[in-house]
């Protein structure tokens, strides 16, 4: 039997928030970023490569403390929106830029293999058709990128659901504020008396988790059939 | 249809270099693989930018690196058939035919879709996706996608490489007479000599880089009888068959030829290889060829080390291949009658 407080459906509802204003979020950076990465030839694609890898090979706690010193009140983007008046340490907000931050790499992976996967020529036929480089990203590229965007998405979705050491950094873990299902669960781990709460909320953890898998693979095998 | 190109281009391991100007609505690119027909390709359409030069088609200016001119593959008319037909997979045929045609700015469309779809016998397929048409069907619709865009070159790359022999001789009539009916003149890219001489009147042909010739696609096959292994091939317009003896007897101008294989069409085309033809001063006593053939030797070319015959047969032409021994001791010079001896399983008949 779920035995769930007010602040667990809170917290419910905030990862879902989350996971999905990060994935959103992600989503037009995610696929320039691929774009760039598995078509264009430029100086320092390495370097690119690298850093949007980086998130995937560093502590998510290294990750969060960065964004600390970045969108911190004292920090080089921080001092600037505070001085417009946008606050986004200790926020929402903060939780879904350290979630977005974390799964980046993830997204990107994902459309980068689906994109590798479009044969360079149909671009080519698509641009001597009589197609601009947009209408052929838009009317060949995005189509057939498809299958690595919804397994990106899911991925990406999937890991913001679990994001913990980034955004407790630079979300903290206020009840009913920012407090997501991993942060209430580490809660309910340090106290003692609270491990049906705990072991509920990991039920619903595992139950959202199957849930998008299960709608991604139902989505993988719909555009497989239609492929 | 004018092209002028004037380009160089370098990779890594690969250089092209070339200057040509050539005029006509059937230009073949030919060349083995390697030898730069690719990259002159996508230079032309825009894929590929050359490294210095100058293209010119019709008077129209599309690169040009002194001018500082380089016109996007969208804004050049250049549609492309590919080897691979590279057909969206997303799409159905419908929306892969229109893809070009939507995007052709309204002056220049002059191509009827249901008359463009009617020749190409694209009719049953519109609604279906791409994905599990056939081979043929497959180069049918790229072919119909590219003309639909109203291109004012086509560039057909190797469009028939791909595809087996029964399908190649099937689209071949395709080829032709979209661009013919549509009158769009064509750069046929193609590795072999007998799709040129179908396909085309004019031929640049490539090696390694660098236009080594320029003629017309019978003079090419003519010039590279020696080093073709399959020498010239002899292409032979042949009437309905009968039966005879075992074999099929087959209408070939005011003569008989008798094939092993037959068919039933009542209007075929055979190969034969300049190779396959003996030839005889005399008429010989007895012979196992099923074919000899009285024909009066037309003229000779050289072709390396080989000499090409052309012979007058039946009110045809056949090409055959000897070495100068063999001219000098048959007396071969232009206007001796000769015997051709042709056996009777040396001929190819050709599907579609």
């Amino acid at each position: 039997m779920l035995h769930l407080s007010p602040t667990d459906y809170d917290a419910i509802r905030l990862s879902l928030q989350v996971a999905f204003a990060a994935t959103l979020l992600s989503l037009p950076f995610g696929f320039a970023t691929a774009y760039l990465i598995t078509f264009v030839t430029f100086r320092g694609k390495m370097l690119v490569e690298v850093l949007v890898n980086l998130p995937l090979t560093l502590p998510p706690v290294v990750v969060g403390y960065f964004l600390l010193l970045l969108l911190g009140k004292h920090g080089l983007l921080g001092s600037l929106l505070n001085d417009a008046g946008i606050r986004l340490i200790f926020t929402l907000k903060a939780a879904v830029i350290a979630s977005a931050v974390v799964g980046f790499p993830l997204l990107v992976r994902s459309l980068r293999i689906g994109m590798e996967g479009i044969d360079p020529q149909l671009i080519n036929a698509s641009r001597t058709l009589g197609a601009p480089w947009y209408d052929a990203l838009g009317t060949v590229i995005l189509p057939l990128s498809l299958p690595g965007l919804i397994a990106g998405s899911s991925l990406m979705f999937a890991r913001s659901l679990g994001e913990f050491g980034a955004t407790i950094i630079v979300a903290g873990n206020i009840p009913g504020v920012t407090q997501t299902i991993p942060l209430a669960i580490y809660e309910y781990a340090s106290s003692p008396s609270s491990e049906t709460m705990a072991l509920s909320l990991c039920l619903v953890a595992v139950v959202i988790s199957m849930v998008v898998l299960f709608l991604h693979e139902l989505m993988a095998k719909k555009m497989a059939r239609r492929g | 249809m004018q092209l002028s190109m004037a380009v160089h281009k370098s990779f890594e391991s690969f250089s092209l270099s070339t200057d040509f100007t050539v005029s006509g609505d059937r230009v073949g690119i030919f060349g083995s693989s390697g030898s730069g027909k690719s990259t002159l390709v996508s230079m032309l359409a825009g894929l590929v930018e050359p490294d210095s030069g100058e293209i010119t088609l019709d008077g129209d200016c599309l690169f040009s690196s002194e001018k500082g001119i380089n016109r996007r593959p969208e804004q050049r008319r250049i549609a492309i058939v590919f080897q691979q037909h590279c057909l969206f997979p997303h799409l159905s045929v419908k929306n892969n035919l229109l893809y070009g045609f939507k995007r052709c700015p309204e002056q220049y469309r002059s191509i009827d879709v249901d008359a463009l779809v009617a020749v190409l016998k694209l009719e049953g397929l519109l609604g279906r996706g791409v994905t599990n048409l056939s081979g043929g069907e497959k180069q049918r619709v790229a072919l119909g996608r590219a003309i639909l865009a109203n291109p004012r070159l086509l560039l057909m790359d190797e469009p028939l490489s791909a595809l087996d022999d029964a399908l190649r001789f099937q689209i071949i009539p395709y080829l032709k007479s979209v661009s013919e009916q549509f009158g769009i003149p064509y750069l046929f890219i193609s590795h072999s000599l007998v799709e040129m001489r179908l396909m085309t009147d004019t031929v640049l042909a490539f090696a390694k880089g660098a236009l080594v010739e320029q003629t017309t696609s019978e003079q090419l096959a003519r010039n590279r009888m020696d080093t073709s292994p399959v020498g010239y091939i002899n292409l032979l317009k042949l009437g309905a068959p009968s039966p005879a003896d075992g074999l099929c007897s087959y209408p070939w101008g005011a003569a008989h030829l008798l094939i092993s294989a037959c068919s039933e069409r009542t209007c075929s085309m055979a190969e034969l290889s300049s190779k396959d033809i003996i030839l005889f001063k005399q008429h010989p006593e007895a012979i196992s060829a099923r074919n000899l053939l009285q024909c009066r030797v037309r003229s000779l070319f050289n072709s390396g080390r080989k000499i090409g015959i052309e012979l007058e047969c039946a009110g045809n032409t056949l090409i055959a291949e000897v070495v100068q021994d063999a001219v000098n001791e048959l007396g071969i010079v232009p206007g001796n009658t000769i015997y051709a001896a042709i056996k009777a399983s040396a001929f190819r008949l050709l599907p579609g």
